[in-house]
């Protein structure tokens, strides 16, 4: 039967990577960025298992891949909260408004 | 793919089903005993996931007719009004599909599945019987809670896509509704798991066999406490009354599925009610004993394991466990709708709280609760063990008990399909 | 050949959700996506033979997470369906730096021999999940009979059943590198002081999120304009 090997697992890694970057990097929705970050973590996270799973690295893949998904949590919330208040502020999530301490 | 602890899975016994009928190679054997076996899984628990909220519609509208001092319905099939929910299936699926022009199509479209999916999924991890279980994983119990947390996905974005007042207002207190009583429903969990010290169904169900009082809700004051909290907390989790504040009627015309017709409409209740069983299902696993009925009746029950070896000459395959097992399956389908009754009989008797009054339940008085009962489930042996020089008050210890079980040897086409699984 | 196609199916669904998420302008469809995307992620964790980590990111991530999105996304859209849009040129822009980046990203994969990197490395006495085929030689070497079921049991182990081990680990025991017969490798480090630290990092982040987000009175600029 025919494995699918790492170097698969890698490539999707690689292509949410990608994607959350270019997500952060071109979304000028607050909640839109934070979505970007996900991604990128998530093709983090994707690699790691996949050398827990495929590389003597053992347990230790999966058990930074918990970590990341805690801290991600975590991450999501504090952002949120700050975007809340970013729309309390400005009353659009637009992060371009946000340029007031521009000099 | 299957527990190891069932005598012989599903997925061997097509093995050595198809290797009867005609003689293929190993590895073709596994692939087409694989996918059978995959389809078979799917059909009966998509058969449960359908059939049981097919009664239970019939069941809600009897209960509710009675305690209105009503008839309920009594015409469509018979005197009790048994096919009543047919027959509205069949009235449904022919009405029109309306999507609003202010919706989101794909979205609203695409939600009443979302919604859908992850309520079945959670039936993909619920044993029915030892050994009776799609998918036996490791951490099934973890994996339940999570994917019968996904439903409230479905019906947020169903209520934001429809591009209606009433959704958006039914689907913002659905999320923080759900959101907050996630919290309490894991913790509840967690001290019943704690007792087991095993996130498997198959170990949790096994440890409560024998009497009543070996059921996980018996076994001390603490889990006893936490199994109605669990209980008030599932209830809210699937919007029951009365915490059911998305689709508050005498508010919100119908909350977050208004503007939902026909077949879409009404797999957002087929959702709703399937996760009403198994949330049900979970509680009665987890604190009400499981498969076992409590009465010794299954020590009989399962002298039945192991009898009747090799019918349709099949290896591995018994007559007698199949029979025991079909006795737990009906044993805990029974538990499970003596429960959902009760979320029937509450939903018609209490009157529904305010948003306020449900989050105020929630942060202000279940999360502590379920925080202070899953810290002194904790302390409970420590105080036993300190007073009493032992860690349950009578009987043996849960680690003590050895659980008798007849072993059916496997024999060659199991192990050959199991070395091909690799 | 199923492991194949399911992981097939995962890929295509991962990677066109992430895909859509960044093509996509509306908010909400963008969650959707995400979601679409995450969850085959979970499916590709539960492929990779990680059952407890597959569930986690179901209940963190899918549940909690997303949730958590589409809900600010409600408190802070100013009319149905807001559309933020990207101008042309920043999207060109973007593409051509994410093609680039991808193009360096799967070339860099694709030149790494993976193998020869792991046989350098200094053999772990038992991996986890690397274990199981030496593991089956030895079922396949034993006769058929009594003895095959508990072989069988100790190959499910290995099977995406990291739950104890995970959870020893993080208690700071390795039971997957310490208890190995023989194992010359001294004690192996377990993750009790970044558990604890995460533990009360939560707690912080749990605090400083209420606090953040709590109701404020709007400051009526009008009248106090230096307040505001």
């Amino acid at each position: 039967m025919g494995e699918v090997g790492l170097n698969a697992y890698l490539m999707v890694g690689a292509v949410l990577f990608v994607c959350g970057v270019v997500c952060m990097a071109t979304k000028r929705n607050g909640i839109g960025i934070l979505m970007g970050v996900e991604l990128v973590l998530n093709g983090a996270n994707v690699n790691f298992v996949a050398f827990s799973r495929y590389t003597p690295l053992g347990l230790d893949g999966q058990t930074t891949a918990l970590f990341v998904v805690v801290l991600a949590a975590a991450e999501a919330a504090v952002a949120l909260a700050i975007a809340l208040n970013f729309y309390n502020n400005h009353l659009t999530i637009d992060v371009d408004s946000g340029n007031e301490l521009h000099g | 793919m299957n527990g190891s602890f069932a005598a012989i899975t599903l997925q061997e016994f097509l093995a050595g089903l198809v290797n009867s009928v005609v003689s293929v190679d190993a590895q073709t054997l596994m692939v087409i005993a694989f996918l059978l076996a995959a389809f078979v899984h799917a059909g009966l628990l998509l058969g449960l996931f359908a059939g049981l909220p097919v009664f239970y519609i019939w069941l809600e509208r009897k209960v509710a007719g009675r305690i209105q001092d009503r008839l309920g319905p009594t015409r469509v099939g018979g005197s009790f009004g048994w096919l009543q929910t047919i027959a509205d299936g069949i009235k449904l699926i022919q009405k029109e599909d309306l999507i609003p022009a202010e919706a989101d199509s794909l979205i609203f479209r695409m939600s009443p599945y979302l919604a859908t999916i992850a309520s079945f999924a959670a039936f993909m991890v619920l044993p029915i019987a030892d050994g009776w279980v799609a998918v036996s994983a490791e951490c099934g119990a973890f994996l339940i809670l999570a994917l019968m947390s996904l439903e409230v996905l479905g019906i947020i974005l169903a209520g934001y896509s429809s591009g209606s007042k009433w959704a958006l207002f039914g689907a913002m207190r659905e999320a923080a509704q759900m959101v907050s009583y996630e919290i309490p429903m894991a913790i509840c969990a967690l001290i019943p798991l704690l007792i087991a010290g095993s996130l498997n169904f198959q170990v949790i169900g096994r440890m409560q066999s024998g009497g009543i009082w070996n059921w996980f809700i018996f076994h001390d004051p603490f889990v006893f406490l936490a199994f109605f909290c669990y209980f008030t907390v599932a209830t809210a989790s699937v919007k029951r009354a009365p915490f059911d504040l998305a689709e508050a009627e005498s508010e919100l015309v119908a909350g977050f599925h208004t503007e939902y017709s026909g077949f879409r409409w009404s797999i957002f209740f087929l959702a709703e009610y399937s996760s009403m069983f198994a949330v049900s299902a979970v509680a009665a696993l987890l604190f009400l004993g499981g498969w076992h009925d409590g009465l010794m009746i299954d020590g009989m029950v399962d002298r039945l394991r192991g009898m009747g070896v090799g019918f349709l000459w099949i290896d591995g395959f018994s007559v007698g466990t199949y029979l025991a097992n079909l006795f737990g399956a009906a044993v805990l389908i029974t538990k499970a709708c003596v429960l959902v009754f009760v979320q029937i009989w509450v939903r018609w008797t209490l009157p529904r709280l305010r948003i306020d009054q449900v989050m105020t339940t929630c942060l202000k008085y279940l999360v502590p609760i379920s925080c202070f009962l899953f810290l002194m489930a904790v302390l409970w042996p420590l105080l036993l063990a300190s007073t009493m020089k032992r860690t349950v008050p009578f009987g043996q210890a849960l680690g003590e008990k050895t659980v008798q079980r007849v072993v059916v040897p496997s024999v060659s086409v199991a192990s050959q399909v199991k070395e091909v699984t690799r | 050949m199923i492991e194949q196609l399911l992981f097939w199916v995962f890929a295509v669904l991962a990677c066109g959700g992430a895909i859509a998420v960044v093509a996509t302008q509306n908010v909400v469809r963008m969650a959707f996506w995400l979601v679409v995307s995450l969850g085959s992620v979970a499916a590709l964790f539960f492929l990779l033979q990680a059952d407890f980590l597959g569930a986690a990111q179901l209940l963190i991530y899918v549940g909690g997470t997303v949730v958590l999105l589409v809900f600010g996304v409600m408190l802070t859209a100013s009319g149905p369906y807001t559309q933020i849009r990207t101008s042309p040129a920043e999207v060109i822009v973007g593409a051509a730096v994410g093609m680039l980046l991808l193009f360096v990203l799967v070339s860099s994969i694709g030149k790494v021999d993976w193998d020869e990197i792991a046989d350098r490395l200094p053999a772990t006495p038992a991996a986890p999940v690397n274990v199981d085929a030496a593991q089956w030689q030895k079922a396949g070497d034993q006769p058929a009979g009594s003895s095959a079921s508990q072989v069988a049991l100790g190959v499910q182990e290995q099977q995406g059943r990291t739950v104890r081990q995970l959870g020893l680990s993080f208690l700071g025991l390795r039971p997957d590198r310490n208890l190995v017969e023989g194992g010359a490798h001294g004690l192996a480090p377990g993750y009790l002081l970044p558990f604890e630290i995460i533990s009360i990092h939560l707690l912080v982040v749990l605090i400083g999120a209420a606090y953040l987000a709590r109701a404020k009175r709007r400051v009526v600029s009008e009248e106090s304009p230096e307040l505001s």
